[in-house]
């Protein structure tokens, strides 16, 4: 059972480094995150500049806001771009290459593959985030950074990525085509993120519920270095939830050949 | 009948390593199997013949447990393909049809995740690997891409993937298909050398393979097995007469008249191509065969080729697949259909 599990988290990652994707995304990933990183240290260093002049905007200034939240605020964009382009292999491919047929009569359950598959992406994930850590580094030894609330806000990004590849690996389960699981997952990710905006319109019942399913909403807190239940729930139901209907599909294809 | 080792079975009461009653499946609508049944004893090798379309793929994935059927039971080792599909599946190797693999990994990283998910302990697995490499002949490409193998290497990495943990039931669909000439005696020999302790469902549409490799038959046309018994036994079952082909220098026009004078020759047919070809289709309770001779004699013309034809295996298939009643035709539509939905 676990043999089988650990053997398709093998297989995924090596896929996954033997594709150029990997190195594309990581590349941009990288590349966005110093661009972004530098403009808010030197937005930083203008502003501090500025306060040196006027007492109560330097009581106002705190690095956390104007340079760290802003930062993993854009990396969660970032990661919706990015998250779709990991996942929409997963399944998609096995099935268009067939070797849908060899992973499903090998004595592994659908589970333990669906969970490896995932694990697998995630791993993936972790490691562009762990790419990232050299410039909170820098930025830890060149001013005082409460290293509690970066760590709470990593926590965020890293649920939030989670979740992405969830419904990503959902949708890569419903094509053979690449393309269109990417297009699916992305579609789908980005009305999670705006579901928000209809909330104005809405009666209050129904708007705090619409609030609630906002997958970004779920976020400020852990960017704020508060860690609530509540938002480490949401992401944790998102997850469970997508691998149920993953499941539900695999079954059903398997049904239908 | 050989009886399975009662240790390793789940029963006392299993004769047969394979065993499939009223297997049926729908492709929404459409059927591409209907109530088929049969058995295969433990160490058989078995052949499963059909056109395209037939329904071979589908009983052999479910057979498998890439997907459950319809209606009907499907048993390897005793156990159910639905209820226990992971013991089953631990008991099959299975080479599917086209060979999907890996293509981005080696051969010899393709082999251990099979292995690996196998069950294969850490410490038997170079062992095991390196096993069905010498015995699918794999030394030589072990350590490349396998995106870069020729489709023989390919075949021969699928059926090396089958053998790994050595399951005592291989289910080939297709091996030799897309293969050239030599490979395609490569991949037989292979075969038949595994027959010594393996029970084998070889599926195929080329019938002297067949014929060559397997003790039985399962013929399967429309979804319904049509005919099921030992090549020999099928040939003489459906030969109702004799055939015989005799080619003769000249002109073969008067002798063919002469010999549908004869008694015990039912039909007579000319061909003419430089030498006169003539099939002649007698009765099998006696050989004919002098007679002709001495009438070709008597003709004065000469005589280059009397040989009595055996029904092959293709004449025998044609003879099942073409056989059928009118109401059949609309399924085969059915089948060829679900055959395409996959």
């Amino acid at each position: 059972m676990m043999r089988g599990f650990w053997s398709v988290y093998r297989k995924e990652l090596y896929l996954v480094f033997a594709s150029p994707i990997f190195f594309a995304v990581a590349f941009i990933f990288l590349v966005l995150n110093g661009y972004f990183f530098y403009s808010s240290v030197a937005y930083y260093n203008m502003v501090s500049f500025q306060a040196g002049q006027n007492p109560f905007m330097a009581q106002q200034l705190n690095v956390m806001d104007v340079v760290v939240r802003p930062l993993f605020m854009d990396l969660s964009i970032v990661l919706l771009l990015v998250a779709p382009l990991l996942t929409m292999r997963v399944y998609a491919d096995e099935r268009r290459t067939g070797t849908v047929e060899l992973l499903f009569t090998l004595p592994v359950t659908d589970g333990a593959a669906l969970v490896a598959k995932f694990l697998g992406v995630l791993s993936v994930l972790t490691l562009l985030l762990a790419g990232t850590l050299p410039s909170m580094a820098l930025l830890g030894f060149l001013t005082d950074l409460n290293w509690k609330a970066v760590l709470s806000a990593y926590l965020g990004l890293w649920l939030l990525g989670a979740a992405f590849m969830a419904l990503g690996v959902f949708t890569s389960s419903l094509t053979k085509n690449q393309i269109i699981a990417a297009v699916l997952s992305f579609g789908a990710l980005l009305l999670f993120w705006v579901v928000s905006w209809m909330s104005s319109v809405l009666g209050p019942g129904a708007s705090r519920f619409i609030e609630y399913l906002s997958i970004i909403r779920h976020f400020d807190s852990f960017s704020k270095g508060v860690l609530d239940s509540r938002d480490i729930t949401y992401y944790l139901i998102f997850i469970a939830f997508f691998f149920f209907v993953t499941l539900r599909q695999i079954e059903s294809y398997r049904w239908r050949g | 009948m050989i009886r399975p080792d009662p240790l390793k079975s789940e029963s006392d009461e299993v004769t047969a390593m394979i065993e499939v009653q009223g297997l049926t499946k729908f492709y929404g609508a459409v059927s591409a199997i209907q109530d088929v049944t049969f058995h295969i004893d433990k160490g058989e090798v078995v052949g499963f013949l059909g056109p395209n379309g037939a329904g071979k793929s589908t009983t052999i994935r479910i057979l498998t447990c890439y997907m459950p059927p319809t209606a009907g039971q499907a048993r390897v080792d005793g156990l159910d393909c639905v209820d226990k599909s992971l013991e089953v599946r631990r008991r099959i190797g299975y080479l599917p049809e086209n060979v999907p693999l890996y293509n981005e990994m080696t051969v010899r990283r393709f082999l251990r995740f099979v292995a690996q998910a196998k069950g294969v302990e850490a410490r038997a697995m170079t062992r095991e690997v390196d096993r069905v490499i010498s015995v699918c002949g794999l030394e030589r490409v072990k350590n490349r891409i396998i995106a870069n193998l020729s489709k023989g290497y390919r075949q021969r990495v699928g059926l090396a993937q089958a053998l790994i943990n050595n399951p005592p039931v291989l289910i080939l669909d297709e091996p030799t298909i897309g293969l050239d000439p030599t490979q395609i005696v490569e991949i037989r020999r292979l075969i038949s050398d595994l027959r010594e302790d393996h029970t084998i469902l070889l599926s195929s549409h080329i019938l002297p393979e067949v014929a060559q490799i397997c003790q039985r038959v399962l013929i399967l046309n429309k979804g319904r097995i049509v005919a099921t018994d030992s090549p020999h036994a099928l040939t003489a079952q459906l030969q109702k007469s004799a055939k015989i082909a005799l080619t003769v220098q000249g002109d073969g026009e008067r002798l063919a008249r002469a010999l549908e004078a004869m008694d015990g020759i039912l039909t007579v047919q000319l061909e003419t191509n430089g030498h006169s070809r003539i099939t002649l289709e007698t009765d099998r309770s006696r050989d004919l065969r002098p007679e002709i001779a001495r009438k070709v004699v008597e003709e004065g013309l000469g005589l280059l080729e009397l040989k009595s034809m055996d029904l092959s295996l293709e004449d025998i298939f044609m003879q099942l697949v073409t056989e059928e009643s009118p109401a059949a035709e609309g399924e085969r539509e059915a089948s060829e259909t679900a055959e395409e939905v996959q």
